[in-house]
């Protein structure tokens, strides 16, 4: 009988081999996935007791911290500035997971980065749960409420940047909510928050600075008097077609000014003055004249149609193709009304382009990444380039036109003693009878710091006048001051 | 002839004195990590239950000393430390469940142990178990059909499994396994003549006679009653697969094996296609993962699945993991308890533990010279394997989930002193195979042939 109790010896190394193989598969070939399955309390409950990396802004104050709790999820997560900050770091949920910078730098907060796992080797060993890293903002605490203050509650966004680094000096987007109302453990409130902010028409939980697409109405006219100066064919002084209406081809259409007169003598005005008054019609005749195909790559230049990551994801600016640009619909894309659509960062980026003598610098969030317990600098990203938008002449250029919009303008609201300022306003339409987004972009130089602001206010009051010069004006320039100032 | 020397191979006692105490300071050590953990303080416990265990694992090395000092040295340490594992495991999840099987448990161990013991000390030769072949038969039978009588059955998740009597419970059907094995190897042990060497060849398979057939059809039966009746899988899918196995060593038939598989594969099949509790576990086995199977019917496994995931593979550490997430954490799901703990190594080690007790057994099988002992060791091995692979294999879905227990490592009186029962068993008839060979001469069923290849150290 010592032959089939061999072979039942055999059906028995069979059988236990079957369960180391299945024992492995799922606790070492499939654990990643088993423990990304949606609904995997245990992965909830671990990243919710561990130790989250704080965010902070430039300067070390946190704005974004765990602390200890006594209920079942051991740690809270904790914004200290509530909604100051909270499009920008986002929210923490248990059950409504992550956005903004609580989601682009997970792996780096949660402490599961590959570039911790040296770092985390020892508690590996030790059993004890790994720390995350702490995340330090470009942003100024002093330039983001004064943004946050000068919105005074307006529907809108304010994007600083600083033109040589892209550093994001403040990102405010308003109205905004407060993330502790999602990160609380009470199940209950977290529920009725989410449900009363979901409801919430003017959509607090959007980060208007990146996630919302405008019509960028006149700030528009830099990037179609940029490709205008890049051609070679213009100057500031070339004198452009400013009629009070513009007959646009294939139709019986017009495109009017909004003062309804012509801007200047005999029909004509020079581009810088175009620019400085904002005249529609010079404008829509310059685009038609240059093209859609050069404007568009003019507006690619300064950044239209790239995706960005901040490490937040951008929504994309785009300058319309095809269809959306034909005939009469070119003279309105070159002023920034069809079918463009841009974000707040994006139209920042094109006073920051044009005050960095013509290079776009990448927008960044992100200041370094420190080691929870040593304060190492894991990560410090470098400024990166996006490009060249203009040649260093043109921007200048530029820069002077700008200037003379705030000196002598449509921008005069923007002024700040001791300081070079230039900017641009728009007042961009968005359907008949809606109160216009009222738009300014601008830079401003003192002493050799530097700082490019846009503003946006969605509440452009009624359908009259240049709303951007006058409601988001005032808003930049304080922002601006504190830039200088800090 | 040559002349035969007498050879007094060592009996390897302190080797096992040595193993078993490694393996209650494991436990201990293990017992004193979840109390560090949770608590931070060595529990208040600890000293009364690592001694205890050990004393009662050196009682019983104690015993093999006197009654049986030849039997396998490691069968005792590895039920020892299974049983310690198991221990420390249950506590752990009171912890997180604020209940208390630990205690309990234990006293089922001393009980268990102490119940080995007697067995040890009492049945001085397997081959006395010969004469109760039919006598097990009954006995078993009765254990099994002991849940269905009124009054005393009580019905636990859908399984008719249990008796209660005043204010405790058993499952009859664990002793009945032991029975049954005994039954199998007395019974063919005198018929695997007539069932192996009669009958038509067809093809390559030795087809047995209609009226041999009686047996097979009658553990099917058996079984298959067992499944309509008590819905109860996994001690259906045991007691069939116990028999096949024995069946088979008997009679070398591979024939009896192929019938078997087909028996039950139609079984099976007609179960999984009829039966609404067989149809909802092929059902979660199959597609676990669904939105609707994920809350309902599949969270156990899933759950289970998510602990062991979280696992990975080196383990929470005893006292960091979420294993009490788990419904019956610390019985049918103790492997995934353990393996969310003490990682895929844990799991490893724990499943090693086991082949090796599976290896001692059929090693014994092999070793002793007499056929009844031969089925009854392999019988005996063979529903050990039979017991961790339906459980560890409905846990990490190889098979569709059922009812049996995890030897010696999850929460249950009566599959601890059954399993420590078997392992007496093992022991004594380990202690004749290894016992040296002229004292086996002249026992009763001195088996010739190719047994006698088998040189004892």
């Amino acid at each position: 009988m010592n032959r089939p109790l061999r072979r039942l010896s055999l059906v028995v190394a069979f059988l236990f081999f079957a369960l180391f193989a299945s024992t492995t598969w799922i606790q070492f070939l499939r654990a990643d996935q088993l423990n990304a399955m949606p609904g995997n309390s245990r992965q909830l409950y671990a990243e919710f007791g561990r130790e989250r990396g704080a965010i902070l802004v430039d300067g070390g104050a946190a704005i974004a911290s765990s602390v200890k709790s006594d209920d079942q999820y051991d740690r809270l997560r904790t914004y200290a500035a509530g909604q100051l900050y909270a499009p920008v770091t986002g929210y923490y949920s248990l059950r409504y997971g992550t956005s903004g910078i609580e989601r682009a730098e997970n792996d780096v907060l949660a402490g599961s980065a590959d570039e911790l796992f040296y770092r985390n080797l020892s508690s590996l060993l030790t059993g004890e749960q790994p720390k995350g890293a702490s995340v330090t903002l470009t942003l100024r605490p002093k330039v983001q409420q004064a943004a946050w203050d000068a919105l005074d509650g307006r529907k809108g966004a304010v994007v600083a940047l600083d033109p040589d680094t892209g550093d994001i000096l403040a990102m405010v987007s308003s109205p905004s909510y407060d993330p502790n109302t999602l990160a609380t453990h009470d199940g209950d409130a977290e529920a009725q928050s989410w449900k009363s902010l979901n409801a919430d028409e003017d959509d607090p939980l959007i980060n208007r600075a990146t996630g919302s697409l405008y019509p960028p109405g006149s700030t528009f006219k830099l990037v179609t008097a940029a490709a205008a100066l890049e051609s070679g064919d213009y100057t500031a002084d070339t004198q452009l077609d400013g009629p009070q209406e513009l007959a646009l081809p294939q139709t019986s259409n017009t495109l009017k000014n909004d003062e309804g007169t012509a801007c200047g003598p005999g029909d004509k005005v020079s581009l810088a003055d175009a620019l400085k008054i904002s005249c529609n019609t010079a404008f829509g005749s310059l685009g038609l004249k240059l093209g859609a195909d050069t404007i568009e790559s003019q507006a690619a230049k300064f950044g239209f149609g790239q995706s960005l990551s901040i490490p937040t994801s951008v929504a994309t600016s785009r300058y319309p193709t095809g269809d959306a640009v034909a005939g009469p619909l070119l003279a309105y894309s070159a002023i920034g009304q069809g079918s463009d659509v841009a974000t707040p960062l994006q139209v920042a980026m094109l006073s920051a382009g044009i005050a960095n003598d013509g290079v776009v610098m990448k927008p960044n969030l992100i200041a370094n990444v420190r080691d929870s317990d040593s304060a190492d600098v894991i990560e410090e990203p470098a400024p990166e380039e996006l490009g060249r938008a203009v040649s260093s002449g043109t921007a200048k250029t530029l820069q002077q036109m700008m200037e003379l919009v705030v000196s002598s303008g449509t921008g005069t609201r923007a002024q700040i003693d001791g300081a070079t300022v230039g900017g641009k306003t728009g007042t961009a339409q968005h359907g008949a009878g809606l109160p216009p987004y009222a738009w300014f972009t601008s830079f401003a130089e003192k002493g050799g710091k530097k700082v490019a602001v846009a503003v946006v206010i969605e509440d452009g009051g009624s359908t009259e006048s240049a709303y951007g010069g006058r409601l988001s004006a005032p808003v930049a320039k304080t922002v601006m001051e504190a830039a200088l100032d800090g | 002839m040559a002349t035969v020397l007498p050879v007094y191979p060592t009996t390897r006692r302190n080797v096992e004195l040595l193993l078993v105490l490694l393996a209650v300071v494991i436990a201990g050590g293990a017992w004193a990590v979840v109390g560090l953990t949770i608590d931070g303080a060595l529990p208040p416990n600890f000293f009364a239950y690592a001694g205890g265990l050990g004393g009662l694992a050196v009682l019983l090395h104690l015993v093999l000393r006197w009654r049986a000092k030849h039997a396998d040295p490691l069968l005792l340490p590895v039920a020892t430390l299974l049983n310690g594992i198991g221990l420390v495991m249950i506590h752990r999840l009171d912890e997180a469940l604020d209940t208390s099987s630990a205690s309990r448990q234990f006293l089922w161990s001393a009980l268990g142990i102490i119940a080995a013991g007697v067995v040890l000390v009492f049945v001085r030769d397997h081959r006395i178990l010969r004469r109760y072949t039919w006598t097990a038969a009954v006995a078993g039978l009765v254990l099994l059909l002991l849940p269905m009588v009124p009054g005393l059955g009580r019905t636990v998740n859908g399984a008719r499994i249990w008796i209660g009597l005043a204010g405790f419970t058993f499952q009859p059907g664990e002793l009945a396994k032991i029975c049954l094995a005994i039954f199998f190897a007395g019974y063919l042990v005198v018929h695997r003549d007539a069932l192996s060497l009669t009958g038509r060849k067809v093809l390559f398979l030795q087809l047995p006679r209609a009226r041999d057939l009686g047996p097979i059809l009658l553990a099917w039966v058996a079984s298959i009653g067992i499944l309509v009746l008590q819905r109860d899988l996994g001690t259906s899918l045991l007691f069939f697969g116990l028999f096949v196995a024995v069946l088979y060593v008997s009679t070398e038939r591979v024939s009896w094996i192929v019938l078997g598989l087909l028996m039950f594969s139609a079984a099976a099949v007609f179960a999984a296609r009829t039966m609404g509790h067989v149809e909802a576990r092929v059902d979660i086995w199959l597609h676990p993962f669904t939105a609707e199977n994920r809350t309902g019917s599949s969270f156990q496994l899933v759950q289970g699945l998510y602990g062991m995931a979280n696992g990975g593979l080196l383990g929470t550490g005893l006292g960091e993991g979420r294993p009490q997430t788990v419904p019956y954490a610390n019985s049918d799901f103790i492997y995934s308890s353990l393996g969310e703990e003490l990682g895929l190594v844990g799991l490893f080690a724990v499943l090693i533990l086991y082949v090796v007790l599976v290896e001692r057994g059929m090693r014994t099988a092999i070793g002793v010279r007499d056929g009844f002992g031969k089925l009854l060791a392999a019988g005996l091995a063979f529903s050990v394997t039979l017991q961790v692979f339906v459980v560890v294999g409905g846990v990490t879905r190889v098979i569709p989930l059922t009812g049996l227990t995890m030897p010696f490592l999850a929460a249950g009186g009566s599959s601890l002193v059954s399993n420590w029962i078997v392992v007496a068993l093992l022991l004594r008839v380990s202690d004749l195979a290894r016992r040296p060979a002229a004292e086996v001469r002249n026992g009763p069923d001195g088996d010739t042939g190719a047994t006698q290849a088998v040189r004892i150290p």
